[in-house]
């Protein structure tokens, strides 16, 4: 591969902007790139992983904009501007999410590889439906396939993060829009 | 039954070893790794089944000298992918016997050229004609392999069969099938290669069984032990698809490696995994059963015949463990089983979790509920009345020398489904409702370990070492995917060093590290390893008391100390133990009688299943899982190894299904390839009841693959209960129901007791 042709491409490409974990980043990338591989390659944040590459196995899954998407469909251009949460952001100042901290009591985790995906599968729920029933539970992981687990302690785990989060209300969210403002007043 | 109350870490529920790290996102999978000046590899494949190789060209539109291509004639050992029988090529040679099967190398520095690349490269083949099915293959017109198809094959016999059947008042015959099954870990396999002349090969991987891709390493590059190196990186689920594959993955990966002169990532895409990668071995079964007047087993006769596809890999050892689980947890005085397993031009089929028992069960729970039937008896009452018992012996003639509780699992299994109240319910709510509900029980068992002689034969090492920061660590190649290894074996050191759980690590999984404990394979882990884990421990307390001033008992504090003492006046301080066969023990391969396993774990299952009479769909809306695992070492663990064995069975009886064309795998994708989601599995319910087993660690049996025996025959036994259609294929989809129920008027219920 020579290093003058890769140079040259690099000049055509668009600088793109976002958010991650409430840190400003740029990419100079193909537009077309997956959010998944500049996650992965570009910044690094292997945290979040690839399972199938088809939007099924919800492997990929991060928060951008409020939303939960499967990365590995999104291109990122389309990224351009957005407030993208990976499974990195979760723990904050050495400590655990309270789903990170609810996973590992209850046997959430097992092999972990669609584990990063479910987190955030399951923090998109919670920030929705703090008090999710088990019905919604499953709808807000259905997305997100474990081969391990057969769910049971996900949902368990989830349900203890629910439960959890009542007994410190509002530290999380606190928390993070405390963040996003430090980083957007750079 | 005493459960070693006096415990403190083991039967805890302490967090699992590696789990912070699979929380944050920073556990480190093959894929998330980069070497300096990485390279990336690709492979091209047979388009078809069987055929002589007539050309290979290069499209002139490529730039090959940026490529390295590597062939057959880069092999520097033998073109074998080493492992029981020396017949599947590491490249093809002249000539496919499968779809898919790896001709020649790519590698790349940029993975993007490689696609363009792969489809570049042109193969002709002189076509033949390929075998595709059991009957096909068994005939044996067209020889595919060997002398006459056949891979392996077991006979199993016990007291005299044919002479049984003019005494029987009845005689049941039945043919079940199960078809293959996709391991689908989340993960996609994987490994990162290097090599160098100094040191030889190097590869990371998403494995099971280190020294299994060591030994394949060998073969291929004629290396001595000191120049191969395997390391296993976390791995994303396994289920017995990382047993056997990754040693062709690494091969690959290592002859570019070595060709191109850089380290090279090879991580398959999930639709090449799925084409490409082994499954579970479809399965035909045949049950002939003669009974007496009052419903005991007077024979049993059983023909087993697996797909074993185009190369032999383990379908030897599936097969055994499948022929030792045909003839369920009964008492029969005359038994034959003649197992088969034969070649066909499919993609090799390969280990998954439950290894040949999965097709067993299925056959003789299913059919147990049809001999139920047949003689108007309770499926519940013809179980019962057949058990295996303390101080019987099994087909084997195996005697079942530890206590047996089936009747206590049943009578539990019943209690806590409500199953009679909710057969009686559904009985007389289904004549007006659409939906159809069923309750349908399988019992059953997994035997322990290697089969047979397979311990013996492991030979297994491990161990513990304290570092000279004071660390304890585990030293075992016995791996993690997901079931809890990490976890259980460092609860054992510590507990039995008297120790803190975070007192204990493990040692990398890295063969330049740790001794060869066997395959984490066959529910071995924490009974047999766990054991040796134990015995070690026992052993380095010994000498530390012998020559470190350790009293009798000791605090944690006295334990560092007294390591801290023998390093400074003795230098290394480690204890190995190795494999030592329980007394009493006998095998005869060539018979296949005797003591098959050390020890047996035991269940019955129980699921409540509902048919919609109106779209087809069975979905499973309850399920019981009790069973007897000797001691559980971790209860948080030890129940999701059953749940999630339980959902990759609700898979197996009701979702999954691999759709071949042509020998090739049509569904290779995630899209058509359905698994149970969040949505699909029912609330599992799981019950332990423990009987340690004293040549076990700290009392445990195996646990990992029991949960997939059972819940096909349960829920396809339900859904006889539902319909009064008896179905015996699996996978059962919403058009084999509808095809089944279209053609068959409902069969005379048996009169509940």
């Amino acid at each position: 591969m020579s290093a003058n042709g890769k140079l040259k491409t690099v000049a055509r490409w668009p600088t793109i902007r976002f958010t991650v974990n409430g840190e400003s980043r740029s990419v100079r990338v193909p537009p077309m790139k997956r959010l998944l591989d500049v996650l992965r390659e570009d910044l690094h944040l292997t945290g979040t992983k690839e399972g199938c590459g088809e939007g099924e196995c919800g492997s990929c899954s991060v928060r951008m904009n409020g939303e939960l998407v499967n990365s590995c469909l999104v291109p990122v251009l389309q990224a351009e501007g957005a407030e993208i949460q990976t499974v990195e952001g979760l723990a904050l100042d050495g400590e655990l999410h309270p789903l990170q901290e609810a996973f590992l009591h209850n046997g959430g985790a097992q092999c972990g590889i669609c584990t990063p995906g479910m987190l955030m599968a399951a923090a998109q729920l919670l920030a929705h439906s703090p008090h999710p029933s088990d019905a919604e539970i499953r709808e807000g992981l259905a997305g997100n396939l474990c081969r391990c687990t057969g769910f049971v302690r996900i949902f368990e785990s989830v349900a203890a993060a629910a439960d959890a989060s009542d007994a410190e209300p509002a530290k999380e969210p606190a928390k993070e829009s405390e963040l996003e403002q430090t980083y957007h007043a750079r | 039954m005493s459960t070693h109350a006096t415990t403190r870490i083991v039967g805890a529920p302490v967090p699992r070893k590696e789990g912070v790290d699979k929380l944050v996102g920073r556990a480190c999978y093959v894929d998330d790794m980069e070497r300096e000046g990485m390279w990336y590899g690709a492979t091209v494949r047979s388009t078809i089944p069987r055929g002589l190789i007539r050309s290979i060209a290069f499209d002139r539109r490529i730039d090959w000298s940026e490529f390295t291509v590597v062939t057959t004639a880069d092999i520097p050992g033998e073109n074998i992918v080493q492992l029981i029988v020396a017949d599947q090529p590491c490249l093809a040679d002249g000539k496919v016997n499968h779809c898919e099967e790896p001709i020649l190398l790519l590698a790349h520095p940029d993975k993007h050229k490689l696609r363009e690349a792969l489809g570049a490269v042109k193969i002709e083949y002189d076509p033949l004609p390929p075998v595709f099915t059991i009957e096909e293959s068994e005939r044996q017109d067209l020889i595919v392999w060997g002398a006459d198809n056949l891979l392996k094959s077991f006979l199993l016999e016990k007291g005299d069969v044919d002479s049984a059947w003019a005494r029987a008042a009845h005689i049941v015959e039945g043919e079940y099938r199960t078809g293959a099954q996709e391991h689908l870990y989340i993960e996609n396999q994987g490994i990162i290669a290097e090599y160098s002349a100094e040191d030889g090969v190097t590869v990371w991987g998403s494995l099971q069984c280190p020294y299994y891709v060591f030994k394949a390493l060998r073969g291929v590059f004629d290396l001595p032990e000191d120049k191969v190196r395997v390391v296993q990186t976390e791995t994303g689920g396994a289920f017995g698809g990382k047993e056997d594959y990754p040693s062709v993955l690494a091969c690959h990966a290592a002859l570019l490696a070595r060709k191109s002169g850089h380290p090279v990532k090879m991580v398959y895409d999930r639709m090449e995994d799925l084409v490409a990668t082994t499954k579970r071995h479809p399965a035909r079964v045949r049950h002939r059963t003669a009974l007496d007047k009052d419903g005991k087993l007077l024979a049993m006769e059983i023909h087993l015949d697996t797909d074993g596809g185009a190369y032999a890999t383990l379908s030897s050892t599936v097969l055994s463990r499948a022929t030792l689980h045909s003839t369920g947890p009964y008492l029969c005085p005359n038994v034959r089983v003649r197992a088969r397993s034969w070649a066909t031009n499919h993609v090799p089929y390969g280990a998954f979790r439950g290894f040949g028992a999965p097709q067993a069960v299925f056959a003789m729970e299913r059919h147990m509920d049809e001999i139920a039937a047949a003689l108007s008896l309770d499926p519940v009452e013809l179980r019962r009345r057949n058990f295996l018992h303390q101080g019987d012996t099994n087909a084997t003639e195996q005697l079942m020398r530890e206590p047996m509780i089936l009747d206590q699992l049943l009578d539990r299994a019943l209690k806590e489904s409500d199953y009679y109240a909710k057969r009686t319910q559904f009985a007389r709510e289904n004549a007006e409702n659409p939906i159809k509900r069923g309750m349908g029980l399988a019992a059953f068992y997994h035997g322990s370990g290697f089969t047979g002689s397979g311990e013996v034969y492991l030979n297994s090492l491990a161990g513990v070492d304290v570092t000279p920061e004071g660390e304890v660590r585990v030293l075992v190649s016995n791996t993690e995917f997901g079931q809890g290894t990490n976890t259980i074996l460092t609860q054992i050191a510590a507990e039995a060093l008297g120790i803190e759980y975070s007192d204990v690590t493990m040692a990398a999984p890295d063969t330049d590290m740790v001794p060869n404990s066997g395959p984490t394979v066959a529910s071995r882990t924490s009974m047999v390893v766990g054991r040796l884990i134990e015995r070690a421990c026992l052993q380095l307390i010994a000498l530390l008391r012998e020559h470190a001033g350790l009293g009798a008992t000791h605090t944690r504090e006295e334990f560092l100390a007294a390591c801290e003492g023998y390093r400074a006046a003795h230098g290394d301080l480690s204890s190995l133990c190795r494999y030592e066969a329980p007394p009493g023990i006998y095998w005869d391969d060539q018979k296949y009688h005797g003591e098959a396993y050390g020890a047996y774990a035991w269940a019955v299952y129980v699921a409540q299943v509902a048919v919609d009479a109106v779209t087809y769909s069975a979905e499973v809306e309850d399920f019981w899982a009790v069973q007897e695992v000797g001691r559980v070492l971790h209860p948080v663990l030890a129940a999701g190894q059953i749940e999630g064995g339980i959902a990759q069975g609700i898979g197996y009886a009701l979702y999954e299904k691999v759709v071949l064309e042509d020998g090739r795998m049509a569904n290779n994708q995630m899209t058509n390839y359905i698994m149970p989601t969040a949505e699909d599995v029912p609330p599992i319910h799981v019950y332990f009841e423990q009987i340690p087993f004293r040549y076990g660690g700290f009392g445990a049996k195996g646990l990992g693959e029991l949960p997939h025996d059972g819940p096909a025959p349960a829920i396809l036994n339900a859904i006889r209960d539902a319909t009064g259609v008896a179905f015996n294929s699996i996978p059962l989809l919403p058009e084999d129901l509808y095809a089944g129920l279209a053609a068959n008027q409902p069969v005379e219920e048996p009169a509940l007791p």
